[in-house]
């Protein structure tokens, strides 16, 4: 088992850690606060190459590998997880066409995503299609070289900012899951609209939205993969994403940590630093243990998603669990550590609460996970 | 009770959250139902009830709206109760009346910047100047900020660390009074937080609660007790998610995981609430209490948090849109584990009770 990241991921890694130090920590706490998606952030990231990181250099990006998007998406959830979620969801929304597309496909679809011209999205959930996707209802019709998709799509990151959507949508409706087939729409020739913005206890700046499909016709060259192959693709993709939310986990628990660990030096009660008292020491010493622990899982289920490896749902499964309830620990933890100045927004830390929530439920809620490692384990 | 809670608070909860609005309607109608006077006794205008009648009025307010919970339990407990326990008759006449009927909303300024759970290193001055006090200083984290008609104020009358602490009554009319940077806060909108600072404000002699120097133990009396009315607080907020995740998994098909996370929401909520209403027990039969309330406190508002972070947990991503009351106690809940005392404060209480 190698430790050790390669030459390459450590420059990119330390490229994304200044750049976020430089330019998005300063930004995260009123991307926030006005609830607003962070076009600036996006158009740095694509500038930097950060948006080319989840495609190969054949494609146009700069690398493909999941650790080299972990550690990415790790470093700017230091400091804002909305902003992480423009590179999670550009690897969620790409990896379908990297894993299904064909090489027409991809050489055609994925450049203008790795330049960062265009971002990425993923549109898998509906009202009443949750953690049960199969029970999904949008439609594709085929009529002659296309395909006209009808229908609608809850919570979808990014869905309204996004330039390409990979939609789900049943092809034939009464073959249940096996009738449902995978689809790239890009918004100038298949647009969708997205009516509805949802406000949220956290990822405040990350558009979460409802798309509507009426008529959108989408060419038959734009399905990814056979017909009734989309939800295979959907859960492989899923398999391949969530080490990526889990890094997401990590890298919100360790801002928290981070500032916490400061500020317990600097704050004096009864006549010390309160990090002095054992108290406080053991639940620092639970937290770095805690984190620990989910990086190297994290790390594990990445290097997995790398080699494709054949234990890699089960482990990617777990990074995702593990990592996500660490950090939803963990910052509440780091709240407390803070006090009453942890529970007011002039400090990060009750940010990073909110924000940890949600990675214990999207990409597959914590239950799903279970599910999916019960599964693996008793097959 | 029950019914004001859930027909007068309960419709105003989303709106008082979304809109960081003081609860008036909802403080009012408590007024007037008699509940901003539940501990003070019937001869001060109040309904003369005990600490577990006051727990389990909280808990009922906190179940339908959690920033309208900790307005009334601030004013009811550490606000009002000091007078009733450390005051003269004169001041208690003065007084409890008029914050029975609810003509005055009660406060309690106890931390300051560099005084949080070391309370007795706080620095507000108090000196002596003719018939009265004059006090400087300021405070922070103080519930009912600029609601408040009366603040219990804490201030240093001798150099003494504990001894040399004081408590005094101070109108927010008081001259030089006036209040600082409202601080905005992940949860609790409703509810007003902030700074009160004190510029050359002078109080009478007969504004003093208690001897001079006996602040400190006016302060912990309190606090004692305050943390009955947190911990009804947080049974409320506990007991509202455990009953939106009822209502939701019985609308849906629920499997095992469901079904063993909400047994075990359930559990540990009937186990914090019979540790309060203990507690409680023990205060109303007027016996020591001290560790129970830190015990109470310490695990009713973990068991709150936890408990949102579950239903929320169960009510999947539609439990993370604002306006959900799903996310809203999850915000709410965390302020629990801190204030008036944070658990790692109990947890040094409950020790030094046991080991003396």
């Amino acid at each position: 088992m190698d430790f050790d990241f390669s030459e390459e991921q450590v420059a990119i890694r330390d490229t994304v850690r200044e750049l976020v130090q430089d330019r998005v920590a300063p930004r995260a706490a009123e991307i926030d606060e006005k609830a607003e998606y962070p076009k600036d952030i996006e158009k740095l990231f694509a500038e930097n190459g950060i948006l080319g990181i989840p495609f190969p250099e054949q494609y146009g990006g700069i690398s493909g590998s999941s650790v080299t998007i972990c550690m990415a998406v790790e470093e700017i959830a230091k400091a804002c997880a909305t902003s992480s979620l423009i590179l999670a969801v550009q690897a969620l929304g790409s990896y379908p066409i990297l894993m299904a597309g064909t090489e027409e496909q991809k050489k055609r679809l994925c450049p203008p995503l790795a330049s960062g011209e265009k971002v990425a999205a993923y549109a898998l959930s509906e009202t009443g299609s949750g953690s049960d996707a199969a029970a999904m209802k949008t439609i594709a019709n085929r009529h002659g070289n296309e395909y006209v998709l009808n229908g609608s799509k809850q919570f979808i990151t990014g869905g309204s900012v996004a330039g390409t959507l990979v939609v789900f949508a049943q092809t034939d409706p009464a073959a249940d899951h096996r009738g449902i087939s995978a689809f790239v729409l890009e918004r100038e020739t298949s647009p969708w609209k997205a009516p509805k913005l949802e406000h949220k206890l956290g990822i405040r700046g990350s558009p979460t939205a409802e798309l509507v499909f009426e008529d959108v016709k989408v060419p038959v060259e734009n399905r990814l993969g056979e017909e009734g192959a989309g939800f295979k693709i959907a859960l492989a993709v899923l398999d391949r994403s969530r080490p990526g939310i889990g890094a997401q986990a990590l890298g919100i628990a360790e801002g928290a940590f981070d500032y916490a660990l400061n500020y317990v030096k600097e704050r004096h009660q009864f006549g010390q630093a309160i990090s002095s008292f054992q108290g406080i020491q053991f639940m620092l010493a639970d937290i770095a243990t805690q984190i620990e622990a989910a990086r190297h899982l994290v790390y594990r289920a990445a290097t997995k998603v790398d080699t494709k490896a054949p234990d890699l749902t089960k482990i990617a499964a777990m990074a995702k669990l593990f990592a996500s309830d660490m950090a939803m620990r963990v910052t509440t933890d780091c709240v407390q550590l803070l006090g009453g100045y942890g529970y007011i927004s002039d400090y990060p830390v009750e940010r990073m609460m909110r924000d940890a929530k949600i990675t214990q439920i999207y990409e597959g809620t914590n239950q799903i996970q279970r599910v999916v490692i019960a599964r693996a384990l008793l097959k | 009770m029950r019914e004001l809670a859930q027909s007068v608070v309960q419709p105003l909860a989303a709106e008082v959250d979304r809109d960081y609005r003081f609860p008036e309607e909802a403080v009012k109608a408590a007024g007037e139902a008699g509940l901003l006077g539940v501990l003070i006794p019937r001869e001060y205008g109040g309904a003369g009830l005990d600490a577990l009648a006051f727990a389990i009025c909280i808990e009922e307010l906190a179940q339908a709206c959690a920033s309208t919970s900790v307005i009334v339990d601030v004013h009811t407990s550490v606000g009002s109760e000091p007078i009733l326990l450390f005051g003269t008759e004169e001041q208690k006449r003065r007084w409890l009346p008029r914050l029975a009927s609810g003509e005055l909303l009660g406060a309690f300024a106890l931390t300051e910047p560099a005084a949080g759970s070391d309370a007795a290193s706080l620095k507000m001055s108090a000196r002596r100047n003719g018939g009265g006090y004059v006090l400087n200083g300021t405070k922070v984290f103080i519930t009912n900020i600029g609601r408040a008609g009366l603040y219990v104020v804490f201030a240093r009358t001798g150099e003494d660390k504990t001894a040399g602490i004081s408590a005094f009554l101070v109108p927010s009319d008081t001259p030089g009074v006036r209040v600082g940077q409202l601080f905005k806060k992940m949860g609790l909108h409703g509810s007003p937080t902030g700074e009160l600072v004190l510029e050359d404000a002078e109080v009478p002699s007969q504004n003093r609660l208690g001897a001079e120097g006996q602040g400190f133990t006016v302060a912990m009396r309190a606090l004692d007790s305050g943390r009955i009315g947190i911990s009804g607080q947080a049974l409320g907020i506990g007991q509202a998610a455990v009953d939106e995740s009822r209502a939701l998994l019985a609308g849906r098909n629920r499997d095992q995981g469901d079904d063993f996370l909400l047994a075990e929401m359930v559990t540990r909520l009937e186990s914090a609430r019979l540790l309060a209403y203990h507690a409680a027990w023990l205060c109303g039969e007027g016996r020591p209490f001290t560790r129970q309330a830190s015990m109470a406190k310490l695990h009713c508002t973990d068991t709150a948090m936890q408990v949102a972070v579950d239903a929320m947990q169960l009510a999947g991503e539609e439990g993370t849109i604002s306006g959900s009351p799903f996310e809203r106690h999850f915000r709410d809940a965390k302020a629990l584990q801190i204030y008036e005392g944070s658990n790692q404060v109990q947890r040094i209480v409950i020790a030094r009770q046991l080991l003396g």
